[in-house]
């Protein structure tokens, strides 16, 4: 039986740029921005990363293929650098192969680095891209809204809920997110909304508003990691961990076998469970202090709080409403402002979460600063509802 | 005893309103305004020739056993494809096998009824059936009479010698180099000459010449002659030509101008199938097709022509209806503007072809995997059977699903990306019988679509590919109840 990779890796020094509409940053400028403020905060020198991997999901519109870019950018000194995709769960894929390299006794010190450049695209939303010769064949022509909407059909006709309640719970969520991101100067919408801007905007894919979406953004996220006991040796105090690091791909049961009924995420649930076991975790409610969860649109946030197993099954509209996700509730969600507020660069958003919870187990959140968080989660989910890739990482205190 | 078989139709469900088109028009041609009466019938976007001539199979089909097909002729002026056989599409859609006789038919708007006319002189269906169909998605120059005159539609009719519900009596055909209007291979829209000439020239003697021919070796009296096809847009015209003839004023067949429009190539069948739908045993049915000459073809209905109705027919077909009074949106899916499409429509839609040989049974067929180890159809069929209990490697038979009804399990109405006729309808679809596909979803009704909705699935066209003039087909659903 496998240990899992609980405690066995530590977080040295992380980075993140700003996120927005960067029309003057280059990915280079990007990369270049998130990895000073990650390797000043290890306190090392760039000679002393021995392996990087590196995030980047859409090849056409980024940086082109290969880890070239990343080793070219930071003029890394020959070091064998990895490139990784996972569509949306691409930042947390590249996190995952340096902290396993460290926990295989690999290398000592390796780089996660993730980037994307959305917006020289020419256009709002994510970029139409091609899903394959035989996928673009027949698959509908869905956007990342048409897929996700579909979620809400879905959860609605499972649960019996109300259109217009279903609506608010939505909105209720993105209101709560916008309230996190204006108190974060990294964010790229730093703004408050009202429920009924977010009710009334336009639809984009009913029943998603606009103010149902994500931003989309510009932007590069990075992490150093080591040994507990490298980490020391550099006079690391208080240190953060891994507690666990979880995937579940979809294998085409959902959308081609008749049992999924379209209302929850397979994948999360069953990467969610695994990532618990992995982290020691019990009961997720109690342990869990906060979570960045992949809202790329508000349904999705609110299905995933059932799949996490932080909402009964079909209480999640109840909850949200109640507030138990906000930055006042039992389990605070977005504290950063999520993908709402920083936007969706594919490659960085999964350190960027990871970023946050660095941020908050050291006291440096400013004023969405949690008391005294312990474990924190992050989830991102790739593709759509009826075959995606999910991805699930545990960060904590090391104790 | 040798005659027609089977017949079936299929109309466009949008129809859109004469009116509409006299008030983007009349401030140039006033007299646009005295034709502006009724509807006209309008493909979606992505309708063709080919995807009704489907149409017009599988209702022709739901009386016709498919196995019984052996030849299937397409007939129109407005095949999508100048080199790639437009029959052979149509026949891999309503899966009627690789061991038939295909041929397409075109340049002249008698093409269906000279086809006709050589399936039912040729013996060509000794054994078993042949399948004629006539498709016409004709496009007009803007603010045209024939914009207000035409429709869209086809049609098909069978051929053969058993369960015959049209006994063939004869054919004659006269033959002249007529030009009452002209399409030449560098050109996609018609140049006509003048009206009234067409008519005293054109309809008023070639008719009536070929019509005495044949009413003269089959020894029939125009009197007798219970129905008389004459396709056009002269609104007066057949009865003027029957009149002539001798042909009784009340056998004269609609002409339906006013509420569909004359579908060209299409047209005089689909006249016919109305025909077959009313006719009584016993009828004498005269049909014609006008173009550089005059087809004629002589039938009598028999006893069995009751029963064997289509599931939609004529009828059904021009009930099944949508107005529409954009006028603006039937020029956008004619390609009649140069419409703004946005950047998310400038993603290249290259055809791969041998990927898409290689997948053709699923894109034309819809044709997915019935699992012999445990049962699980799906749709693809792919190597492992997708049922996790079973897994089974190899395990699945072809099955056929086109005709498969399904139920909407998740939807959504997208605005965000392209589509032709936005907002983009699409979901996951559940099909009777087990077996799911996330699909396109075509002419949905806003405000109808919800989970549990029940679908059935059409042949549509998917994609064009404007730089390499491909376009590309598969199946969509549609609400059935619509």
């Amino acid at each position: 039986m496998a240990s899992g990779i609980k405690d066995k890796v530590v977080i040295l020094g992380m980075g993140c740029s700003k996120f927005g509409e960067r029309w003057d940053a280059s990915p280079a400028d990007l990369m270049s921005e998130a990895f000073e403020e990650g390797l000043a905060d290890a306190g090392i020198d760039k000679n002393q990363i021995e392996m990087a991997w590196f995030g980047a999901g859409i090849d056409a519109y980024n940086v082109g293929s290969s880890a070239m870019p990343l080793s070219i950018a930071l003029r890394l000194p020959n070091i064998p650098v990895t490139k990784v995709e996972n569509m949306c769960a691409t930042g947390t894929e590249a996190f995952r192969g340096a902290v396993y390299a460290v926990a295989s006794g690999a290398c000592d010190i390796a780089l996660a680095l993730g980037v994307e450049k959305l917006k020289d695209v020419g256009y709002g939303g994510l970029p139409q891209r091609t899903r394959g010769v035989e996928n673009d064949m027949y698959w509908p022509n869905l956007s990342a809204p048409g897929a996700f909407a579909q979620l809400a059909s879905g959860y609605r006709a499972k649960h019996g809920v109300d259109k217009a309640d279903l609506k608010r719970a939505m909105a209720h969520i993105s209101v709560k997110s916008h309230a996190n991101g204006a108190k974060n100067p990294k964010a790229h919408l730093q703004r408050e909304i009202t429920e009924e801007q977010a009710i009334n905007a336009p639809y984009i894919a009913e029943p998603i508003g606009l103010f149902d979406c994500c931003g989309v953004s510009d932007g590069a996220a990075c992490a150093i990691v080591c040994t507990p006991e490298i980490a020391r040796a550099l006079g690391k105090a208080d240190l953060v961990s891994v507690k666990a690091l979880q995937l579940a791909a979809s294998n085409g049961e959902e959308g081609g076998f008749s049992k999924w009924d379209g209302s929850y995420l397979k994948t999360t649930r069953i990467a969610a469970q695994r990532a618990y076991d992995e982290a020691g975790i019990r009961n997720p409610r109690a342990e869990v202090s906060m979570t960045e969860v992949h809202d790329c649109f508000s349904i999705t946030e609110l299905v995933t709080m059932e799949d996490l197993q932080l909402s009964d099954e079909g209480q999640a509209v109840r909850d949200v409403l109640n507030g138990d996700f906000d930055a006042n509730g039992r389990i605070p969600c977005q504290i950063d402002g999520g993908l709402k507020c920083f936007g969706h660069p594919i490659g960085a958003s999964g350190m960027r979460m990871i970023y946050e919870n660095y941020l908050q187990f050291y006291g440096r959140a400013g004023d969405r600063q949690l008391k005294d968080p312990r474990l924190a989660l992050n989830h991102n989910l790739g593709g759509f509802p009826h075959q995606n890739i999910c991805s699930i990482s545990i960060i904590g205190r090391y104790e | 005893m040798s005659g027609i078989t089977a017949y079936g139709a299929y109309i466009p469900r949008t129809r859109l309103l004469k009116s509409a088109i006299a008030d983007a028009n009349d401030w140039f041609d006033a007299s646009l305004r005295g034709l502006a009466k009724g509807e006209r019938s309008v493909c979606n976007w992505d309708e063709d020739t080919i995807t009704m001539a489907v149409e017009a199979g599988q209702d022709c089909l739901s009386v016709l056993d498919a196995g019984s097909v052996n030849a299937l002729y397409l007939a129109s002026t407005t095949l999508p494809f100048l080199d790639r056989q437009n029959s052979v599409v149509v026949s891999q859609a309503l899966n009627l096998g690789d061991h038939l006789r295909t041929m397409d038919v075109a340049a002249s708007q008698r093409a269906a009824t000279s086809a006709l006319i050589t399936m039912l002189e040729s013996g060509a269906a000794a054994k078993g059936n042949a399948l004629l169909l006539a498709s016409e998605h004709r496009r007009s120059k803007c603010g045209s009479r024939a914009e207000m005159l035409w429709g869209d539609g086809a049609a098909a009719v069978a051929v053969g010698n058993e369960d015959v519900i049209a006994e063939y009596l004869g054919s004659e055909t006269y033959v002249t180099d007529f030009v009452d209007h002209y399409r030449g291979e560098d050109s996609t829209l018609d140049y006509e000459w003048e009206e009234r000439w067409i008519r005293d020239e054109g309809f008023m003697k070639s008719v009536p010449l070929a019509v005495n021919r044949l009413l003269e070796k089959t020894g029939v009296k125009a009197s007798e002659i219970a129905h008389f096809v004459l396709a056009t847009d002269q609104g007066r015209t057949p009865a003027a030509v029957a009149k002539a003839i001798g042909i009784a004023a009340d056998a004269v067949a609609d002409n339906h101008i006013g509420n569909l429009g004359v579908t060209g190539v299409a047209h005089p069948i689909l006249l016919l199938t109305e025909v077959l739908e009313k006719a009584r045993a016993g009828d004498l049915i005269l049909l014609t097709g006008f173009g550089q000459g005059t087809d004629a073809v002589l039938l009598r209905a028999t006893d069995a022509i009751a029963a064997r109705r289509p599931k939609t027919g004529f009828s059904g077909a021009l009930a099944r209806r949508r107005e529409d009074a954009n006028y603006n949106r039937f020029l956008s899916f004619n390609n009649l503007v140069d419409r703004e499409v946005g950047k998310r429509g400038e993603l290249d839609k290259q055809s791969y072809l041998a990927a898409m040989y290689r997948r053709k049974d699923l894109l034309t067929g819809f044709i997915g995997g019935k699992c012999r180890s445990c049962g699980t159809v799906q749709i693809p069929k792919e190597k492992y059977c997708v049922n996790p209990e079973c897994g089974g490697l190899d395990s699945q038979d072809d099955h056929p699903m086109s005709a498969v009804k399904g139920r909407v399990m998740t939807w959504t109405a997208d605005r965000l990306t392209f589509d032709w006729n936005p907002p983009a309808y699409f979901g996951l679809v559940e099909f009777e019988g087990g077996g799911r596909l996330m699909m396109d979803f075509t002419e949905v009704e806003p405000g109808t679509m919800d989970t549990g909705v029940e679908v059935s699935v059409h042949f549509r066209i998917r994609q064009f590919d404007n730089q390499r003039g491909f376009r590309k087909y598969f199946w969509k659903a549609t609400p059935a109840q619509q």
